[in-house]
């Protein structure tokens, strides 16, 4: 059994507060549900079983946290960790990688979140290693492959041996092909040719000293199963995923938001255009869709009429070689 | 209401299961803009007039560099109605291991000849792992069946053969249907080649194929993960809060049965059922759940709730079938750990008893398993564990060994004489080492 170490601050709700304060079918304190279906729903087999890996890590892992960046599958991730758990709160740590190129509205909701959640959060800084030299600035000014060593340190130096995620198989070629809990070895590394057969849902998480596991609950979502999902267990995510005005530049295809980490090229035109996020990254690479998807309803529909990936429409960074994920899974991010 | 359908593919080289496959995600509409540009240029690349669809399967660079496939790869597609989840397995590079993988989760199998070809060894292999996984179902797409002119005499003549290969391995519900994924036909869509064919196609079968086993027909299994006790930090209302966290393995419990907990054998009732954060009625097999119970008894991690009325007896003698997944063959002797539900303990393989002939589906003597192989063996477990017949609980059945050392999964096992159990029902031993 794992030996958490959660902090709890004394003005914070309780999970069932916070799991249960927007719920529209609220229950009343000892109201019993009927359960007579039998049958799981897609959504109710998802969350059952991503439940079921997320308590088996805790359970035999150490030191296991969870990777929490604002996007839409950690906050996913982190709602089924809080029901996992129900009463008790979350009992492990998030970690959040800080590329330093956030968007403010995401940042403003993980510290909401995890205050209201009462969970401790390390945060490991992109920038503090470019500060000090130990990392340089890229050419092409994105952060992105700059995650891995501050996020190998951060995993070091507090010895989890076991950090969730919310990756999922749907989202690119070589997660098709990763485990549900997979083995890193102590320079991170994904081995996808020596990988261990999962098999029923025992899972293996032995591992020797130096080396950790990657936990992905979320292995078998597809993007619109995690947007119902955000529907029916209505999740709060940060305000971009919705459509709003945005001053954005067109490079190379996509969309980017002029600020501090997008500065308009000569040839570019900046335009006021109605966008949202699909995905939520480093502010440098990661593009807007035009939508005017206001709320999660339009945006499943949006989602299920469209015909782009995730990923192609919106990460710069997935786009530099066909295997371009699967280099970075291999050199320890994931 | 949609729900899920867990499949494997299987299938020899050459067969056209990358093609199937393929054509199953763009014919159900699940390949994107972006994804099927990539496919078209590397078709294009490579000299081809059309989009080859098998290209859609291809994963990692070295898999696209060399043409070959490493490892089990997931997809997604859905209909209206049902999500599929598709395990897709590769025929050549460690065959057993990765039709065992694909096979321990599925619902169903889909299993792909060619038709020219009709049923080859490897066939009868894929058909001797669903039948020992014990998948429900099994469907067997003939395909290229443009390739023999679209023959009705073929197809049936297939289609005996292989209800003849399935009955003798013990499969009960197994379906043939005639396919060519490369021209599209009785895949999603019908086809006036094949107009003397009136069955449905593979998708519309895959789509009412019932998902997963009737839950009220098992007995109430509750492998214990975790005890969830808020103490302060869940409120003053839960201050006094003890619930054993699980997914309920099979079967359905409700509030005020009676159940043991295993290994001890205490026996006391369920006072309250959490379904996270919801107090419910019952809980059934598949949903992950919190049980509170009437009385204080010590159980943690490891142990299991069960239905007192059926309660199976611990035992740390089981006799179990192998399917060896490590590099390092397995002799009499070897000290491994044992993971079954949510305990691992310690093992020692006293007797490696017997090998399976994937090919007569005959057990012969044998005495030690390498890569690959499936035999059967008996373990001494340092601890009792709750075990039963895997033929009887898929999920109360199965174990993982480990290499204690490494740290590897050395086989994928199931308790019982799977092999006497399943490959010849009529000389299934009466009674079993558990």
């Amino acid at each position: 059994m794992s030996t958490p170490t959660v902090t709890h601050t004394k003005d914070t709700d309780t999970v069932s507060d916070v799991l249960f304060a927007q719920g529209e079918d609220q229950l009343e304190a000892n109201e019993l549900v009927e359960n007579q279906g039998f049958e799981l729903s897609l959504l109710d087999a998802l969350e059952a079983e991503a439940v079921h890996i997320i308590r088996e890590v805790v359970a035999e892992f150490e030191r296991p946290a969870l990777l929490f960046s604002g996007g839409k599958d950690s906050v996913v991730m982190l709602h089924l960790a809080a029901k996992a758990f129900w009463p008790a709160p979350v009992p492990i740590p998030l970690l959040h990688v800080d590329t330093g190129h956030n968007f403010p509205e995401v940042l403003e909701f993980r510290d909401d979140t995890v205050a209201r959640l009462g969970v401790r959060l390390e945060v490991a800084r992109v920038q503090d290693y470019i500060d000090d030299g130990r990392l340089q600035e890229r050419a092409d000014g994105t952060r992105n492959p700059l995650q891995t060593q501050p996020l190998l340190d951060a995993i070091s130096q507090h010895r989890f041996d076991a950090l969730f995620g919310g990756g999922r198989r749907d989202e690119e070629k070589a997660r098709a092909k990763e485990r549900v809990i997979s083995l890193r070895d102590e320079f991170g590394q994904w081995d996808p040719r020596n990988q261990r057969p999962e098999l029923w849902d025992l899972y293996n998480g032995r591992h020797r000293p130096g080396e950790h596991v990657r936990a992905f609950p979320l292995s078998n979502w597809t993007e619109l199963d995690v947007w119902r999902y955000i529907e029916r267990e209505n999740i709060d995510l940060p305000p971009l995923y919705y459509a709003h005005y945005r001053d954005v530049v067109e490079r190379d295809g996509m969309l980017l938001a002029v600020g501090e980490f997008i500065t308009p090229r000569e040839s570019e035109t900046v335009e006021s255009r109605l966008v949202r996020y699909r995905t939520v990254g480093d502010m440098s690479c990661t593009g807007a869709v035009e939508s005017d998807a206001k709320d999660v309803a339009d945006v499943i529909t949006e989602i299920a009429a469209t015909r782009i990936t995730e990923r192609g429409a919106t990460r710069a960074d997935d786009r530099l070689s066909e295997a371009a994920m699967e280099d970075r899974k291999k050199e320890g991010y994931f | 209401m949609s729900t899920l359908l867990r499949l494997a593919t299987a299938g020899s080289v050459d067969d056209g299961k990358s093609t199937l496959v393929g054509r199953l995600l763009f014919d159900s509409k699940s390949v994107l803009a972006d994804q099927l540009e990539s496919v078209e240029r590397v078709s294009r690349d490579r000299g081809l007039e059309g989009a080859d669809l098998a290209l859609l399967t291809d994963g990692l660079r070295a898999e696209r560099e060399q043409g070959i496939t490493i490892d089990v790869a997931y997809r997604y597609f859905a209909t209206a109605n049902r999500t599929f989840i598709l395990a897709d397995c590769p025929g050549h590079v460690q065959y057993t291991r990765n039709t065992v993988t694909g096979a321990s989760t599925a619902d169903a199998v889909v299993l792909l000849i060619d038709a020219r070809k009709g049923l080859l060894e490897q066939t009868r292999r894929h058909l001797a792992v669903a039948s020992l996984l014990r998948v429900p179902h099994v469907v067997v797409a003939v395909n290229k069946i443009d390739l023999v002119d679209y023959s009705q005499a073929r197809f049936e003549e297939l289609e005996r053969d292989i209800t003849a290969a399935a009955s003798a391995l013990g499969i009960a519900s197994i379906t043939a249907l005639p396919v060519s994924a490369l021209e599209g036909v009785n895949v999603v869509d019908r086809s006036p080649h094949t107009s003397w064919y009136a069955g449905p196609t593979l998708l519309e079968l895959l789509e009412t194929l019932p998902s997963g086993a009737d839950v009220q027909d098992g007995s109430f299994r509750f492998p214990v993960q975790y005890v969830i006790r808020p103490q302060l930090a869940g409120g003053e209302e839960f201050r006094d809060y003890r619930g054993y966290a699980g997914r309920v393995a099979s079967g359905v419990v409700r509030i005020n049965d009676e159940v043991t907990v295993l290994p001890s054998g205490k026996t006391t009732r369920v006072a309250g059922i959490d379904l996270l954060g919801k107090p419910v009625s019952a809980a059934f097999a598949g949903q992950s759940a919190t049980i509170r119970l009437a009385d204080e008894i010590d159980v943690t991690r490891g142990d299991s709730l069960v239905s007192r009325s059926d309660a199976p007896a611990p035992t740390a003698d089981v006799q179990g079938t192998l399917a060896w997944l490590a590099e390092q063959p397995l002799r009499s002797g070897a000290r491994v750990l044992l993971k079954h539900t949510t305990t691992t303990v310690q093992a020692i393989v006293r007797e490696v008893s017997g090998k399976l002939n994937l090919d007569t589906a005959a057990v012969e003597p044998g005495e030690s398993l390498e890569l690959n192989d499936i035999g059967t063996v008996t373990l001494r477990l340092a601890s009792p564990i709750a075990a039963e017949e895997y033929a009887r609980n898929r999920a109360t059945g199965s174990f993982l060994l480990i290499d204690p050392a490494s740290g590897y999964t050395l086989a994928a096992g199931m308790v019982g004489n799977a092999l006497t159990g399943t490959i010849n029902p009529e000389t299934r031993p009466l009674s079993y080492a558990i």
